[in-house]
């Protein structure tokens, strides 16, 4: 066992890049449940948007198409999760579950001709000079530009439902949906639209992971990716601060374990890999344990205007 | 101006011609998909459909499938459906259904070689145990902290998974294997072999215990007052606890059921199709049966029949691979898509379709 071959360094750097794609996730399943709507179907989209981000970035050679076109494809698919959900009101358990069953059905069928293909991956910022400033230098500075993105979205997000009407809208119609559309609100179009945008960001964090963190295509890579995300957005008491240090305390410890295993300490593989869920669930304790803070009051309840 | 009023009941019609138009919806749906992969649409859907009961050149191999794998789906459905009348969404139940078929394996390969006609029951009620073990874990935590059984149950997969793969490299591993991950073969060890009880008919102890479930799961449901606290937990949470009925108890039943049933259906899957416990043993039945249960109506008879249709796609999908080259991985999408597709016909049955601007008669 040798735990000096770890430098703390390279540690904070790669679990920035690990925590990303379920920051991603995560800021956009609490806009949606903010929303009032409990999309389980994260997954999902992530697989979707890593497939479809990894096989645009291969046919185009363009990492940052692959992006674009990643959250576009996740969010059609959020769209068909909005429509049964807030237009036929389907049960929303049930409908995520099903979204994130054929999220993996679809990403499989797609990915096949993929498989082991390399693809052209996002390039680092590196700023001369900045860069270049012992340990601040390299876990600062000197990533690519998708991490910042996640940062910037948490913090557009933190500012958007604090501070702007749109953003106390949203937040009404997750609190009260019978008050919000007596108020004269369109529930429903407001629901959408925050589907919409939590499958894009889903997408984004998947093609993340295709693109960035492996960067390589295998069936069902994300691994459950999407669950944890939805299990931060709990840890977090749907607070975009909080997202943020639950996807760094999430990705810390993939990132640890992933080291230990390769310093080779005496504890068994089987218990390091499983780790990460493990502290998901312990801190899902903690959690519900001081009781429910922050859900939204309709969160999961389908809105249906009677009149 | 279409809108749409909700019934004051749910419609018994509706209910019973959803999951018929879903498969309907899904098989013209997946016609265009094949027909997009480059497949001839009508021909696939025989092939994934008709073929493997009534093509005279090989449905005397695929017509025992069937059962074998209806047999798991339709033991882990039945006890998932229990959970969803009530409200209680177990979704690890891949997870208990490894624990099940890890704990059960693991009981008898202790007595190794042991010819006792004791083993198998043993093998039996240490599999049930194992499953019913690994629900209790999200059981306890949600009555004793209200923690979200969802995403417990889910994240205990993925622990399940690494045991697994621990235990067939390590623990279980076969002694006499040259060092190669896996357990001994169950089926080769006649005291712990869950082999065919009726020669070419699929028939094995898993299948039994999926009947006797779904009659057991009748009964409870219609007859017995657990199962009326159940549905009353489901229906209305705030009637059934000023009628007694205490939360904890029916989360502690309806997980209890749900786990010691995925544990059978595992620990049944690898005393007989399986054999042997392996890294990658799991099938994802855990996950099909979540669509079994609703297909199924959460009834115990419709989850029979939307236990054999499923089992039916998973062969006529392995049936299509073979023959018209398509990919394994299309199945799973068509599987998802006749989900939701049920999910979307659905608003027949809860709801009126008015259509024009008309004051309700």
């Amino acid at each position: 066992m040798d735990l000096s071959s770890i430098s703390p360094t390279l540690l904070v750097a790669s679990i920035m890049v690990s925590a990303t794609p379920i920051l991603l996730a995560a800021i956009g399943e609490m806009v949606v449940e903010k929303s009032g709507v409990l999309n389980l179907g994260v997954e999902g989209m992530m697989i979707t948007g890593a497939v479809v981000g990894f096989a645009v970035a291969v046919e185009t050679g363009s990492p940052s198409m692959g992006f674009v076109v990643a959250a576009l494809a996740s969010a059609l698919l959020s769209i068909v999760f909005g429509v049964l959900t807030q237009l036929l009101l389907s049960n929303q358990v049930a409908t995520g579950l099903g979204l994130t069953l054929a999220g993996l059905g679809l990403s499989a069928l797609i990915g096949k001709p993929y498989e082991g293909m390399r693809s052209p991956t996002l390039p680092r910022i590196d700023i001369p000079g900045l860069s270049d400033i012992p340990f601040f230098g390299r876990v600062l500075f000197g990533h690519d530009p998708m991490v910042y993105f996640g940062l910037g979205l948490v913090l557009a997000v933190w500012a958007f439902l604090k501070f702007t009407r749109a953003g106390l809208i949203l937040r009404a119609t997750g609190e009260s949906h019978d008050s919000a559309h007596a108020l004269g609100y369109k529930v429903v179009r407001i629901r959408l639209a925050a589907i919409f945008f939590g499958g894009a960001c889903a997408g984004l964090g998947g093609a993340y992971l295709s693109l960035v963190r492996v960067p390589q295509w295998t069936e069902g890579m994300t691994a459950g990716a999407g669950w944890i995300a939805l299990a931060i957005v709990v840890f977090a008491s749907w607070r975009a601060g909080r997202v943020l240090i639950g996807a760094y305390l999430f990705g810390g410890v993939t990132v640890l374990q992933l080291n230990l295993q390769a310093a080779g300490v005496q504890v068994p593989v089987a218990l390091l890999s499983a780790s990460p869920y493990l502290v998901t669930i312990l801190v899902l304790v903690i959690i519900s344990a001081r009781g429910q803070h922050g859900a939204p009051a309709s969160l999961g309840r389908p809105f249906h205007a009677s009149n | 101006m279409i809108r749409l009023e909700r019934r004051p009941e749910p419609s018994k019609l509706w209910t019973a011609v959803t999951p018929v138009l879903a498969v309907l919806l899904t098989m013209v749906v997946g016609g265009i998909l094949f027909a997009f992969l480059g497949a001839d649409p009508v021909g696939a859907i025989r092939t994934i459909f008709w073929d493997p009961l009534f093509n005279p050149q090989f449905a005397g191999f695929t017509r025992p499938q069937l059962l074998v794998k209806a047999g798991p789906l339709i033991l882990i459905a039945i006890g998932l459906s229990i959970g969803f009348r009530a409200g209680i969404w177990n979704i690890g139940a891949e997870g208990q259904y490894i624990m099940g078929a890890i704990c059960g394996a693991g009981a008898g390969l202790a007595f190794y070689p042991s010819e006792s006609v004791l083993i198998f029951p043993l093998m039996i009620v240490a599999g049930a145990l194992g499953g019913w073990a690994w629900a209790m874990i999200p059981a306890v935590l949600k009555t004793r902290f209200g923690t979200n059984e969802i995403l417990v149950s889910l994240m205990l997969v993925y622990v399940a998974e690494n045991i697994l793969a621990s235990v067939s490299s390590g623990l279980l591993r076969n002694p006499e294997g040259r060092g190669f991950p896996g357990s001994r073969n169950l089926r080769q060890w006649d005291a712990a072999a869950n082999l065919e009880l009726i020669p070419d008919t699929g028939m094995h102890w898993g299948v039994v215990f999926a009947f006797i479930a779904v009659i057991g799961a009748y009964v409870l449901l219609t007859r017995h007052i657990q199962g009326f606290n159940i549905r009353l937990t489901g229906e209305a949470p705030r009637a059934a606890r000023f009628s007694g009925v205490i939360p904890a108890r029916i989360i502690l039943l309806c997980l209890g059921i749900s786990g010691a049933l995925a544990g059978l259906a595992g620990f049944f899957e690898v005393s007989g199709p399986a054999g042997q416990i392996s890294i990658d043993f799991n099938s994802g039945y855990g996950f099909t049966a979540i669509i079994v249960a609703f297909l199924g109506r959460l009834h115990p008879v419709g989850i029979l029949l939307a236990g054999l249709l499923m089992a039916l796609t998973y062969i006529g999908g392995e049936l299509a691979q073979l023959m018209l080259n398509l990919p394994g991985a299309s199945i799973q999408l068509f599987q998802g898509m006749l989900l939701f597709f049920l999910l979307a016909t659905d608003v027949f049955t809860n709801f009126r379709i008015r259509i024009g601007t008309g004051e309700t008669a």
